[in-house]
C-alpha cells in the first residue's frame, strides 16, 4: 500500500512538472555571423549560449547565418517571427545589424536579448521594454580605455574605428573620458583589413598614444602592420581588438598591450571558474568575452525562465530586468535602460607558457553604466 | 600635408595597386581568352593564403610557404577547372555567375570544414620584418616594398610571356578567334586549363603576400574580388596592359582619397564631420572613377572595340 501511494505520488508530480514545463518551453532565435570576416565573433557567442543551455530541455534553439548583412538578418528574423514561432531573439554581434533588426522584433512582442552589439540609439531614446542588453552600451568598454589613457598619462592620442554605428560610439565613448588633445581622428571602412594608410598617418601626427577599436580580422591586420612599420608609440584598445581569438593572429606584437574589458579569463569567482573549464572541455579552445557573453545571455534566459512564463510577457521581463543569475563577470544588474551595470577591467597581454591570452591589471570603472539612462523613456 | 606624407602614401596606393594587379592579371585572362565570368577567382586567393599558412606552419619557412601558394592555388585551379569550369564555356554568362558563386559557397565551407572558422598565423620573415630609410627621411615597411617588387617582376615576367613565347601567341590568338586556333591543331582545352593555372596560381600568391600582414581567414577573397573586377572594368577586359595600369590607378586613388580627402574637408567643415563624410567619399572615389573612365571609354582604358 505504502509502496503504491510512493508511485502514485511520483506520477503526480511526474505529471504535474511535465505540465509545468510544457508552459515553461521557450523557443530561441540566434542570429549571427557564422561565415566571412566577422565569424569567429558569432561562432563564440553561439557556442557560450549553447553551453549555458546545453542541459535545458525547455530551449529549442535555431541558429542562423546572418553573414554581416543587414539586409539578410532582416529576412531572417521575419523568418523566425512568423513561421517559426520563435519567443526570443538573440545573436547579433554587429550594431548596423542590430539597429535593422531590434526594433522591428520589439515592435512585434517578442524579446531581444542582445550578446554583443549595444548601439547608442538603442540604448537612449530608441530603448524597448523588451530589449535587453547582456554584454554593454556600445561606448563602455572605450571609456574605460579613456580613462586608462589618462592615469597612463597620455596626453595626445591618435583614434581610429571603423565608419559605422559601434566605431562611432567607440570614438565617442574614448573622447568622453579622456582628457588629452586628440592628434588625429580616423574613421576607417568596416572590414578593411590594409592599414598603412592610416599608419602613416599616425606617424606623421606626432601623437604619444593610439587607441583603436578595429574588432575581429581588422584588429589583426592593424597591430602586425603597425609593428612592422617600427612606431614605438603606446596602444590601448577594447577587448575587442585582443580578444582569445585573434590573440594568436596578432602574435608577440600583441605582447604587453593594454585593454579594457568587462570580463577576463581570471575573474574570480565560481560561476566563471565553471564557465571557462566548461567551455575548455566542450570546444577544446579558451573562451573569448563573446563566448562569455553569449553564456551570460542564455544564464540570464534560463533564470528568468525558472520564475515565469514566456506567455506573461509583462511577469517575465520583471524577472529578466532582475538579472538573478550568477553572471561569469561578477556582480551584474541592468539599469534603467535595460544595459547592464557592470565593473570595467584594464587587462594586459600575457604569455602563459606558449599561448597568448590576458590578465587583469586594474579595475577601471567600477559599478559603470551608461550616458544614455536619462534619455530613455521607459 | 607633408611631401613625406604624401609620397608615403603613393607608395602604399602602388602597393594595394600591385596586389590587385595580381588578383585581377588572372581574373582578365581568363574573361579575354575563355570568356567565363569567374566569381570563385576570391577563393583562390584564400586557398594560396591557407596552403600558405599550412606550409609555414609545418616547415616555418616563408619562402617555401610562398612557393606553396603559388602551386597549390595552381593545382585546385587545374582541379576545378577540369571537373567544373570546363563544362561551363559554352553556357551564357548568367550560368557562369550561378556556377562560380556557388563554388565560392563550396570552397569556403570547404576551407572552413578544414581549417575552421579562426583566423590562421602567418608571419613575414625576419629578414623583411621592420622598416627601412628610402630617400628624404622617409621610412617605409620592407615587406611592402618587397610586395611592389614581385608585383613588378611578375608584370614583367607575364609581358614577356604573352609577348614573347609560343604559349602567349596562342592565348592571344585564342583571345581573338577560338575556333580558327583549334582549327590549326593547338589543343584548345588544354591552353584553357594552363591560362586557368595561371590565374589561379597568381591569386594564390597574392593571398599568401596579403595574408602575412593581414589575416588569413574564410572569405578573405571576396572584397579583394570587387575591386579586381572594378579594375578590369577599368583596363578593359582581357587586357594585361589595362589590368596593370588600372590596378596602380584603382590604388592610388583608392589610397590617397581616403587620407587625404577628409582633411581637405576640414578646410570647410567642422572636423568629425569632415571625418566622417571624407571616409565615407572616401570609399566611394573609386567606383566614381569607373563610372568616369566608362562614360569616356566605354570598353576600358585598352578594351578592344
Amino acid at each position: 500500500m505504502k509502496n503504491l501511494t510512493t508511485t502514485l505520488a511520483a506520477l503526480v508530480i511526474m505529471s504535474a512538472s511535465s505540465v509545468f514545463a510544457d508552459g515553461h518551453k521557450v523557443k530561441v532565435g540566434m542570429i549571427t555571423t557564422l561565415s566571412g570576416g566577422g565569424s569567429g565573433l558569432g561562432i563564440d557567442v553561439r557556442d557560450g549560449f549553447m553551453l549555458a543551455v546545453k542541459d535545458n530541455k525547455n530551449i529549442s534553439v535555431i541558429t542562423k547565418d546572418d553573414q554581416r548583412k543587414p539586409d539578410i538578418a532582416v529576412q531572417l528574423a521575419d523568418k523566425m517571427i512568423q513561421s517559426d514561432k520563435v519567443d526570443v531573439l538573440t545573436g547579433i554581434i554587429w550594431s548596423n545589424l542590430a539597429m535593422a533588426v531590434v526594433p522591428a522584433t520589439v515592435n512585434q512582442g517578442k524579446f531581444y536579448l542582445s550578446p554583443n552589439a549595444g548601439p547608442s540609439k538603442l540604448a537612449g531614446k530608441g530603448c524597448h521594454k523588451n530589449y535587453f542588453n547582456v554584454a554593454w552600451q556600445n561606448d563602455n568598454l572605450h571609456e574605460a580605455a579613456g580613462g586608462y589613457a589618462n592615469s597612463a598619462g597620455f596626453k595626445n592620442s591618435f583614434i581610429l574605428a571603423p565608419n559605422y554605428p559601434a566605431g562611432k560610439d567607440a570614438l565617442t565613448g574614448y573622447k568622453r573620458f579622456f582628457k588629452g588633445k586628440l592628434a588625429g581622428e580616423v574613421y576607417t571602412k568596416l572590414g578593411q583589413k590594409d592599414y598603412a594608410a592610416e599608419i602613416a598617418q599616425i606617424r606623421a601626427s606626432g601623437a604619444d598614444s593610439v587607441f583603436f577599436f578595429l574588432p575581429g580580422g581588422m584588429g589583426i591586420g592593424f597591430m602586425k602592420q603597425f609593428s612592422q612599420s617600427g612606431i614605438k608609440l603606446p596602444v590601448v584598445g577594447p577587448a575587442f581588438s585582443f580578444d582569445q581569438g585573434i590573440l594568436k593572429a596578432v602574435g608577440d606584437a600583441a605582447l604587453g598591450v593594454k585593454n579594457t574589458s568587462q570580463w577576463s579569463k581570471d575573474i574570480n569567482n565560481a560561476a566563471n571558474k565553471k564557465f571557462v573549464s566548461e567551455f575548455q572541455k566542450e570546444y577544446g579552445r579558451l573562451p573569448s568575452l563573446y563566448a562569455s557573453q553569449g553564456y551570460d545571455t542564455g544564464k540570464l534566459l534560463i533564470s528568468a525562465m525558472s520564475k515565469a512564463k514566456i506567455k506573461d510577457m509583462d511577469k517575465f521581463r520583471n524577472e529578466l530586468r532582475k538579472a538573478d543569475f550568477s553572471s561569469t563577470r561578477g556582480k551584474f544588474s541592468f539599469d534603467k535602460n535595460h544595459h547592464p551595470i557592470q565593473d570595467i577591467y584594464v587587462r594586459e597581454v600575457i604569455k602563459e607558457g606558449k599561448t597568448l591570452t590576458n590578465k587583469i591589471v586594474s579595475v577601471g570603472l567600477k559599478d559603470h553604466s551608461n550616458v544614455y539612462v536619462s534619455e530613455c523613456n521607459m | 600635408m607633408t611631401f613625406i606624407l604624401f609620397f608615403e602614401q603613393l607608395l602604399n596606393g602602388m602597393q594595394f595597386g600591385i596586389m590587385l594587379f595580381l588578383m585581377s592579371a588572372g581574373l582578365t585572362l581568363i574573361f579575354g581568352v575563355m570568356g567565363l565570368i569567374n566569381l570563385a577567382h576570391g577563393s583562390f586567393y584564400m586557398i594560396g593564403a591557407f596552403c600558405a599558412a599550412l606550409i609555414a606552419g609545418l616547415t616555418g619557412s616563408f619562402w617555401l610557404a610562398l612557393l606553396a601558394s603559388l602551386i597549390g592555388a595552381a593545382i585546385a585551379g587545374v582541379l576545378i577547372e577540369i571537373i567544373i569550369i570546363r563544362r561551363l564555356y559554352r553556357r551564357d554568362h548568367l550560368d557562369q555567375v550561378l556556377a562560380t558563386f556557388a563554388l565560392i559557397l563550396l570552397l569556403s565551407e570547404g576551407v572552413r570544414w578544414i581549417f575552421g572558422a579562426f583566423p590562421l598565423y602567418l608571419n613575414i620573415p625576419n629578414i623583411l620584418n621592420g622598416s627601412i630609410p628610402l630617400f628624404f627621411d622617409i621610412i617605409y615597411s620592407k615587406y611592402r616594398l618587397f610586395i611592389i617588387l614581385i608585383g613588378f617582376l611578375i608584370a614583367a615576367g607575364l609581358y614577356l610571356l604573352i609577348t614573347k613565347t609560343r604559349l602567349g601567341i596562342r592565348i592571344r590568338a585564342g583571345q581573338n578567334d577560338r575556333q580558327m586556333i583549334s582549327a590549326l591543331g593547338v589543343d584548345i582545352s588544354k591552353l584553357y586549363t594552363i591560362v586557368f593555372a595561371i590565374g589561379a596560381g597568381l591569386a594564390g600568391l597574392a593571398g599568401a603576400m596579403i595574408g602575412a600582414i593581414q589575416s588569413v581567414e574564410v572569405g578573405m577573397g571576396e572584397p579583394i574580388l570587387i575591386l579586381a573586377f572594378v579594375v578590369i572594368v577599368i583596363g578593359g577586359i582581357g587586357s594585361i596592359k589595362g589590368a596593370f595600369i588600372g590596378s596602380i590607378l584603382v590604388g592610388v586613388t583608392d589610397t590617397i582619397g581616403r587620407v587625404f580627402l577628409p582633411n581637405f574637408l576640414k578646410i570647410f567643415m567642422e572636423s568629425a564631420n569632415a571625418t566622417s563624410i571624407g571616409s565615407s567619399i572616401g570609399s566611394m572615389l573609386i567606383y566614381i572613377l569607373m563610372a568616369l573612365i566608362l562614360i569616356m571609354k566605354p570598353s576600358g582604358l585598352f578594351g578592344k572595340n
